[in-house]
């Protein structure tokens, strides 16, 4: 017979939140920012059919970073959720806090009660009729939520990218403004994102029901490019970071 | 209501239908027992013609209830998602439900799969929608709809009429159901022809639900007093467009200018 040994909860909880965090920030990050006509949605991402930002509804979009694996399964069930609760109730009875303390409660008893916490951190928002209206929720490994106010940067370095981004955000920028921004926060100083590696979805606040559109081709060098001098660049940007994952794409 | 989180093995994939029968809500429940008729409003004559460039669809406003008419301002053509539409016959009730599941489960597809089905897998999706309600059709709550599309894989527009048990058939050049298309379709047939353009088209539908109207008491005709006039809608590749109801309404006076005069009394003084 063995004897189990005692590990102390902090222990546990520590060591799951290190290993979380670890596979987080393997993989690339992503931004989000509010402008006058809608949210945009930024994220590193070489690739153009695994996707790291979706629509959910409506008015409500779903981003996220870590283990595509992972935060897809989730990306599905909030969809799931959100159709089952527009056909019982009606479509103006799905908003993003109640997706956002869904996914908070999976996260959260996931992280406490399996032996491997979601390597994920999730964002899901939601546009208002107003800038003031929009909605940021930001959803950690371990169930966390935080409500952002206008801005929201997730990943490893998301403070970093935060900080980058809090200095080049203010409201009522324009959506070439806001995507340029987020894009520059992504980069940091000594690099820059093209549209190769950028995934770029917004949700529009005056475009009828389903306000989610994805901005790619020409629209987006159009719009990354549109003559600041950091867009001039934008077109030849080198190729960063080869996947280190040890199985399982993050993305 | 929990979110739903399933085991790989045990998903329900992009049915939206699935998964709201796995949540206890099943979008056709079984029906109750007993032969008991109720008073059931119906929604009546729909039409669809292929054209050059999409699909034009029409559908009259009329619902009744026995000899009553229970509503004038029905809508029986729909868009089903961005490239097709749905026009239905039958029981309003179900007929509405079912118009709701269908453009439901073509969005919740998109969403969960991250791309479009195809048209012909829409058709399909109807289909089986049609044969799911097959139970509530033997007591009286049939649903006979047209469905039709703009092919973005083969660039063409395309039509689907259905029967009750879910037959699905694909119509080359146009289609019509409901109480009065046997009229609708005669007229219909005797217009087509190949490359019609859009307002042709167009015309050749208003004048079926006209000719329907005047042969079937259930199929309602233009109203010029309270200006309600038939839906009509064009698919093409931009996508599904309603026509403009001044438009509508402009073809249905041009109509009645070309037939004052023309149309045979049936030996009534005019």
């Amino acid at each position: 017979m063995t004897m189990p040994f005692y590990v102390a909860p902090e222990q546990v909880m520590k060591d799951r939140a290190d290993f979380a965090r670890k596979g987080i920030a393997r993989g690339r990050a992503l931004a989000a920012a509010s402008y006058d006509e809608g949210i945009v949605i930024v994220a590193e991402n070489t690739s153009s059919t695994l996707r790291k930002v979706s629509e959910i509804y409506d008015r409500i979009a779903f981003a996220g970073v870590g283990r595509y694996n992972e935060f897809d399964q989730l990306r599905v069930a909030g969809v799931r959720a959100a159709d089952l609760k527009g056909y019982a109730y009606s479509r103006d009875d799905v908003d993003a806090r109640t997706l956002a303390n869904q996914y908070a409660q999976i996260l959260g008893q996931i992280f406490t009660h399996e032996m491997k916490p979601l390597e994920v951190e999730i964002l899901v928002v939601e546009v208002g009729g107003e800038p003031a209206d929009d909605q940021l929720f930001h959803i950690l490994y371990d169930g966390t939520v935080g409500d952002e106010d206008g801005f929201a940067a997730l990943g490893g370095e998301a403070e970093i990218i935060g900080q980058r981004l809090a200095d080049g955000w203010h409201p009522g920028l324009t959506l070439a403004q806001a995507l340029r921004a987020a894009a520059a926060a992504l980069a940091g100083s000594d690099r820059t994102l093209g549209p190769g590696e950028l995934e770029v979805a917004i949700l529009a606040r005056h475009d009828g029901r389903r306000a989610f559109r994805r901005i790619e081709g020409a629209e987006l060098v159009e719009l990354l490019g549109g003559g600041s001098e950091q867009g001039d660049e934008a077109g030849e940007a080198a190729g960063q970071g080869g996947d280190e994952g040890d199985g399982g794409n993050r993305d | 209501m929990p979110m739903p989180l399933f085991h790989p093995a045990d998903d329900p994939g992009p049915s939206f239908a699935a998964l709201a029968r796995r949540q206890g809500l099943d979008p056709f429940p079984p029906l109750a027992a007993g032969t008991g008729q109720l008073p059931i409003t119906h929604g009546t004559t729909c039409v669809a013609v292929r054209y050059a460039h999409g699909v034009v669809m029409a559908g009259d406003r009329r619902a009744t209830s026995g000899n009553l008419i229970s509503h004038r301002t029905m809508e029986k053509v729909f868009p089903a998602d961005r490239h097709s539409g749905v026009a239905i016959a039958g029981a309003a009730g179900p007929a509405l439900e079912m118009v709701k599941l269908f453009q439901l489960q073509l969005e919740h597809y998109e969403k969960v799969e991250g791309q479009l089905l195809s048209l012909e897998g829409k058709a399909n999706q109807l289909a089986q929608m049609v044969r799911s309600n097959l139970p509530a059709a033997l007591q009286g709550l049939v649903v006979i709809p047209i469905f039709g599309g703009w092919d973005q894989r083969r660039q063409t527009g395309r039509i689907f009429q259905y029967d009750v048990t879910g037959g699905r058939y694909e119509d080359r050049d146009f289609t019509a159901t409901g109480s009065g298309s046997l009229h609708a379709g005669t007229v219909l047939k005797l217009q087509y022809r190949e490359d019609l353009s859009r307002e042709e088209a167009i015309d050749a539908c208003v004048r079926a639900l006209f000719e329907a109207a005047d042969e079937d008491s259930a199929t309602g005709g233009p109203d010029p007093v309270r200006g309600i006039y038939p839906i009509l809608a064009t698919i093409t590749d931009t996508g599904f467009e309603r026509v403009d109801d001044d438009e509508t309404a402009e073809r249905f006076r041009a109509l009645v200018e070309r037939l004052r005069g023309t149309e045979p009394t049936g030996g009534i003084e005019p």
